[in-house]
């Protein structure tokens, strides 16, 4: 097992570079630094001088991968490559336009992401998981069949307006909470409640309706009929069987997002102004800011691919049948 | 008169007709194929989705036919002023129009000064004006357009209101009489006559479910008729803050979210069936490389992937303005732009399903008999795998639809969606969204947006059901995941 994990290891790693290749040439090659330059210079006519000036200040001013000036081993090293790009797999992002550091930018956001996020994911689970018990175990019912309806109709809602009808029924008219916002520490509960409620309702209809299907095809398994065959009541067999199997898929299903809740959400974030990473790149996006969206972009494949990690070691600790090939 | 333009858009939506065409009438030969689709028929939620996404499709592709018309031209000043133009001989005018703005052109030309509520005759605002004598009022002036026709607003507008509804009901009978005899003379069995199919109809005792696909065709006209007359006299969704009639800016909505819907998984489409079946086919490195490009690109959180696409697009159009001969080209090609980009980040779903999908098939027997008959590997593909996975990449297609429908609302929100100029929901939705906070409360353009959104993504994910019951007799292995933009937006939104 530790062989396979370290394979899989050896091949996340591979996968980083590659999306560390692709992101360079996109913001580099595609995107050269005096087209940022002459972008965030504002117009057309700018002087080639404030161009120069303006990648010198920002360590713009080197070739991408191969540079013919410098000695030695410094022509591989005094490159864009390395220094923009390789530089992101020490956590090293430099510094965003308006001077801020971006690694401290991002440790210090990635809390308040994490508070929303968090109790949205654990809240979310528990809701999702109940309600899918209760039409799987009311099947082709009246029950079921509303239910499916409702989590249809949900999920072709678009998750703006449950944000927009959200903030305007709860904040606006109702004044329980504040509409938008955000304190650190225990005071940030007043704040949170409304968006982890937004995003409890907003995944429920595709969430909800996943979960039931799985459950629905447990149902229909073999050992199910045996259970019943054998005289259990249809609740045992529900609880006993059918629930702690049908928690393996949709378990090791939900592993693979747990990293990225560091990540937040864009919109609900930018939405209810809590500064965590997810409004953090909103703001990048809104002000071209391509320094801080190449770090997120990185941040976040990291965080996928250590999600990707965490389901292959969850499957082989829950399922002794998996074979490390 | 016209000069035809021919957007990037307009082109693949005119390629998608042809393929879903030939699709069609492929299918009409293959018996299998028509089992499963009458299966589709067979459900009313997936008749009923269908008779509404038609008529968004009608709108959608009255609006994919564009023209720019002609200017009338001084003969005299064009040859001193543009020597070069006049020896073109015509002029066109500057913005591209569509069959759908024509047909829309009372609601596009008339606009008012700012809000208007539905239905309003007088402004949304008190506004400073000047009475009879010279002296300054704050009142709520009367619309430009709005119920202009009206004398006496207060005492008119009920009246004509309800009698113009009267008249659209009345109309929406009698064309939902007509098109219902259409449908019932077409659809009867040969053998049958008409007053007995009909009655079977009534009973709701056919094979397919035309009952119901006569309700909703009578509710659809029953509110579209009522609403197309109130529109010639009224703003009938208000306007927003520019004074745009919202009923406009909704069916021009429909065409960007139905363009971003289907030609997204157009582009995508033959990257992920190739690299998928050869993926599954060879194995080993071509497998292994394969696998690799897809992993890597579905670890780059999407939105952020096209987020970062979008801006470097930006900045290059930016610099080439030459490209763009109008403001029309200019976001289309963003529109074809954002569909690739989409594509190119979902495309990585169907290629892994694809890829498994033909590891099973290759051991099959018939593959095997076709290799050992030495048959090209290509030809087994194309004449044994292909057709044997094509279910997967239909319900693929269009389970993704309405995933994308709504990822344009979301993108555009972000500022990484269509082109600004360009109306869509998302633009629509981003313009109003402070608007919930105004007193008094601007409300319907939200729900314009939301209604039309809510009616089109429903009948898609109900339609969607639909087919993926009939060609997936094995429901998990494509039922659908929580959606598509589910890597960066977490569990919520």
């Amino acid at each position: 097992m530790t062989a396979y994990i370290v394979r899989r290891c050896l091949y996340a790693v591979l996968i980083l570079i590659g999306v560390n290749l692709i992101t360079f040439w996109l913001f580099f090659k595609v995107n050269t630094p005096d087209d940022m330059a002459r972008m965030q210079l504002g117009n057309k006519r700018v002087a080639a001088e404030a161009i120069n000036r303006w990648k010198a200040d920002r360590g713009y001013d080197k070739p991408l991968f191969y540079n013919a000036g410098a000695q030695g081993a410094a022509a591989l090293t005094d490159t864009l490559y390395v220094g923009k790009s390789l530089e992101m797999f020490r956590f090293e992002f430099g510094a965003a336009d308006d001077g801020r550091d971006i690694a401290h930018e991002i440790t210090t956001r990635m809390w308040p992401s994490l508070a929303l996020a968090l109790p949205v994911f654990i809240l979310g689970l528990a809701v999702y998981i109940a309600f899918a018990l209760l039409m799987a175990f009311f099947r082709a019912t009246y029950i079921d069949f509303w239910g499916v309806v409702l989590c249809v109709a949900m999920m072709s809602i678009s998750g703006l307006f449950y944000i927009i009808g959200g903030q305007y029924l709860v904040a606006k008219i109702w004044a329980l909470v504040p509409i938008s916002g955000y304190a650190p520490g225990f005071d940030s509960a007043r704040f949170l409640m409304l968006p982890v409620l937004v995003g409890l309702v907003g995944g429920l209809g595709s969430s909800a309706r996943w979960y039931r299907t799985i459950f629905l095809e447990e149902v229909s398994r073999d050992y199910v009929r045996t259970a019943r065959a054998k005289g259990l009541a249809e609740t045992t067999v529900f609880f006993r069987h059918v629930l702690k199997n049908a928690m393996i898929p949709i378990l090791t299903g939900v592993v693979v997002s747990i990293p990225l809740l560091f990540m937040g959400s864009l919109i609900t974030e930018s939405f209810f102004g809590i500064p965590g990473l997810g409004s953090y790149t909103i703001e990048a996006i809104q002000a071209q800011d391509f320094g801080v969206v190449r770090a997120m972009v990185f941040i976040g494949s990291v965080l996928y691919i250590a999600g990707l990690l965490l389901t292959d070691i969850s499957y082989t600790l829950v399922d002794p049948r998996v074979r490390f090939e | 008169m016209f000069l035809p333009v021919i957007l990037w858009t307009d082109a693949l939506v005119f390629l998608l007709l042809a393929v879903v065409c030939t699709f069609a009438m492929h299918a009409r030969r293959q018996e299998h194929l028509r089992a499963s689709w009458r299966r589709v028929a067979q459900s009313p939620a997936a008749m009923s989705a269908a008779v509404i996404l038609g008529a968004f499709i009608i709108i959608g592709f009255m609006d994919s036919i564009h023209f720019q018309r002609t200017l009338e031209v001084n003969n005299d000043q064009t040859s001193v002023s543009t020597p070069r133009l006049a020896g073109a001989g015509t002029i066109y005018a500057p913005e591209v129009k569509s069959v759908l703005d024509l047909a829309l052109d009372h609601l596009a030309s008339r606009s008012e000064r700012t809000y208007s509520a539905p239905l309003a005759t007088n402004a949304f605002s008190r506004e400073a004006t000047e009475g009879p004598n010279g002296e300054s009022l704050r009142d709520y002036p009367r619309l430009r357009y709005g119920g202009a026709h009206l004398k006496d607003p207060q005492a008119q507008w009920l009246p004509d209101v309800v009698l113009t509804l009267v008249r659209g009901a009345a109309l929406a009978v009698v064309i939902w009489y007509v098109l219902s005899l259409l449908v019932l003379i077409a659809a009867r069995p040969d053998d049958m006559p008409v007053n007995v199919f009909t009655a079977n109809v009534w009973r709701g005792e056919t094979e397919l479910p035309w009952r119901t696909v006569l309700v909703t065709l009578a509710l659809m006209l029953l509110v579209a008729l009522p609403v197309a007359l109130l529109a010639r006299e009224y703003h009938v969704l208000g306007t927003d803050k520019v004074g745009q009639d919202v009923l406009y800016l909704s069916l021009k909505s429909v065409r960007t979210a139905l363009v971003i819907g289907t030609l997204t998984t157009l582009v995508m489409l033959p990257f992920a069936v190739l690299f998928g079946i050869m993926a599954g086919y060879f194995r080993g490195w071509i497998d292994d490389l394969i696998q690799y490009l897809y992993t890597t690109l579905n670890s780059i959180p999407s939105v952020l992937l096209i987020a970062a696409a979008v801006l470097v697009l930006q900045v290059q159009m930016d610099a080439r303005p030459e490209l763009f001969p109008t403001a029309s080209h200019r976001a289309d090609f963003r529109l074809l732009f954002l569909c690739i980009i989409l594509g190119i980040t979902s495309w990585t779903g169907l290629c892994r399903l694809l890829r498994g999908e033909t590891l099973k098939l290759r051991e099959l027997e018939y593959v095997q008999a076709a290799q050992a008959f030495g048959v090209s590997d290509w030809r087994i593909m194309w004449r044994h795998l292909l057709p044997n996975v094509m279910h997967v990449v239909l319900i693929s297609v269009v389970m993704d639809f309405s995933g994308l429908v709504l990822a344009e609302a979301v993108l555009s929100y972000v500022g990484v969606g269509v082109d600004p100029t360009m109306t869509s929901f998302g633009t629509m939705i981003n313009a109003a969204r402070l608007e919930m906070g105004r007193e008094p409360m601007v409300w319907w353009s939200l729900a314009s947006a939301f209604v039309f959104m809510l009616l089109l993504v429903l009948a898609a994910n109900l339609l969607a059901d639909a087919v993926r019951d009939a060609f997936d007799p094995r429901v998990r292995v494509l039922a659908r995941k929580p959606a598509v933009l589910d890597a960066t937006e977490g569990a919520a939104a």
